[in-house]
């Protein structure tokens, strides 16, 4: 309509819809409109999830608290290949090795500072032994300063905590890869 | 129940004193009632908006959120009060104090259920109308006093919006006034008996809605909270106000809201008047009791209007300033001169229920 010249529409037009406007104005039409709307969504089923007693569901590749895993002989994975500490993006990871008596190269200090963590999961893709992973942890806090660096030993003690559902989740991903 | 409440002071207070001391207990007991509706109005919005969000509000404190104003009450108590250095602080502290008494003290003319009215003055309308603008220096003052840019422009804002939209109201009233004949709030309420079909609502429709608008204007509050307006000037005039003193804005905001839903209904909706007063078939069945005029029927009403204020806030998008000023100056005034000017005609040729009148 808006390429005809006002001139051009027919005799009554401008004037019909000009009423129509005026009185759609003053019913409140348009306002009643939306008072309609937000009644409906007032008798709608809530989409609120009630946190602490309901949880969303989680995908097995959730990415939250990192974990080192072991082999099953109890043997810790980490070779200490320095791969994820140097796709970290975040310069989140500290890694300092030395041959082990047996000759085998293990870590001697395996941090991750979770405040410079952006749980981007790639420490977990570049590993080729898959030591270093995220389980689905995510509710944990930190008290005291420096408790947000995840030293090895308590690494290893979350992979050991949770390896089962860790090795159920890797094992539901592996498929994909 | 308060005539024989006098006669029980009566027996052992000297002539003046009993029906003094009679008024203080009934200001006490309206005022409770009042501040307890207004923690109850707070957790209503939060539940109502919340629900037209899809959302359930708030549930925790106590069994489905009902503690939740207490809870509200006692965090802003325990905060502390902070007066800025180069604000007045005289009347930084004065200004809330400012805003709540008329908020409370226009409680005193509403008549509340047949026969109780505090205050039964003749020019009650008058009051009414007085002390709904006193309630605007409280804000004014607040914003002057802080001494901040952003409370200053929500005090101005304020002022120019209740200065457009008093006229209104004013001339709503007008209205109501020629159609009952009266400034008693109490023989307004009396001209509207009858039923539905005898309320001004009805037969002066357009300044129902013109006085209902104005009356969300009025209280600043959503579609018309520029006063406040957080995404432009942060809180507008109570940017600075904390703990306590923020609380007293806050119920004399929702005193207020209250008030012009309990005004609203004695104006338009017959107050106590019940809408099925004049249906005989009720008579003598159980309904019977609900043609009668009571308090609850007022408190239907009002609630409605509450229910109406959160609604409106939860819909529409806030106004902007010079639409809002169009709006007052040019529509809403205009519309009430020619309604009163209608109704004109419809008392000169006796239309509607109250053709008795002149």
């Amino acid at each position: 309509m808006w390429h005809v010249a006002v001139e051009d529409w027919p005799l009554g037009y401008g004037l019909m819809r000009r009423l129509i406007q005026l009185l759609k104005t003053f019913t409140l039409w348009e306002l009643l409109k939306g008072l309609q709307l937000t009644l409906r969504a007032f008798f709608r089923r809530k989409v609120t999830v009630q946190y602490p007693e309901e949880k969303t569901p989680q995908s097995a590749r959730f990415r939250g608290l990192h974990a080192l895993r072991r082999y099953p002989n109890g043997e810790e994975r980490c070779i200490a290949c320095k791969l994820c500490e140097a796709v970290c993006p975040a310069l989140a990871i500290t890694i300092e090795s030395e041959a082990r008596d047996d000759g085998t190269r293990r870590t001697t200090r395996y941090d991750i500072d979770l405040f410079k963590c952006v749980y981007c999961g790639f420490c977990e893709e570049a590993c080729p032994v898959d030591a270093v992973v995220e389980t689905r942890i995510f509710e944990y806090h930190m008290e005291e300063h420096g408790e947000s660096i995840m030293t090895k030993e308590k690494l290893l003690a979350v992979g050991d905590k949770h390896e089962a559902t860790i090795a159920a989740d890797k094992a539901e991903d592996a498929k994909y890869r | 129940m308060a005539n024989q409440l006098q006669q029980l002071l009566g027996q052992f207070l000297p002539e003046p004193f009993d029906w003094l001391v009679l008024t203080v207990l009934q200001i006490v007991a309206l005022i409770i009632c009042v501040i307890l509706c207004v923690a109850y109005l707070t957790l209503a919005e939060r539940k109502v908006i919340g629900y037209m969000q899809s959302r359930i509000g708030p549930n925790r404190v106590g069994p489905g959120g009902f503690l939740q104003p207490f809870a509200d009450v006692i965090k802003l108590m325990l905060k502390e009060v902070i007066v800025p250095n180069r604000s007045n602080s005289f009347l930084f502290v004065v200004a809330p104090l400012l805003a709540i008494v008329p908020a409370l003290a226009t409680w005193a003319v509403i008549p509340l259920f047949p026969g109780f009215v505090i205050a039964d003055i003749n020019a009650g309308l008058l009051y009414v109308l007085a002390l709904t603008s006193l309630g605007v220096y409280g804000i004014l003052l607040a914003g002057w006093a802080t001494n901040s840019k952003y409370a200053l422009l929500g005090a101005m804002r304020s002022a120019a919006q209740i200065v457009a939209y008093e006229i209104a109201m004013g001339f709503a009233l007008v209205g109501v006034l020629m159609a009952s004949g009266s400034l008693n709030l109490g023989d307004i309420i009396e001209a509207q008996s009858g039923g539905v079909s005898n309320w001004f609502a009805i037969w002066l429709f357009p300044l129902f809605i013109v006085y209902f608008i104005s009356g969300v204007a009025e209280t600043n509050r959503a579609p018309f909270d520029v006063a406040e307006g957080e995404s432009e000037i942060v809180a507008g005039f109570h940017v600075e106000y904390s703990g306590i003193a923020f609380a007293v804005f806050f119920l004399a905001e929702y005193a207020n809201i209250i008030l012009i839903a309990a005004l609203t209904s004695v104006m338009f909706c017959g107050g106590w008047e019940s809408p099925f007063a004049g249906w005989e078939f009720l008579q003598g069945t159980v309904f019977a009791v609900i043609a009668n005029p009571s308090l609850a029927w007022f408190a239907v009403k009002i609630a409605f209007f509450l229910f109406c204020f959160l609604w409106f806030r939860a819909t529409f998008p806030r106004y902007r300033y010079d639409q809002i000023m169009r709006l007052g100056w040019k529509i809403f005034i205009p519309v009430t001169i020619v309604w009163i000017v209608v109704e004109c005609g419809m008392l000169l040729l006796k239309i509607g229920p109250w053709g008795t009148v002149l």
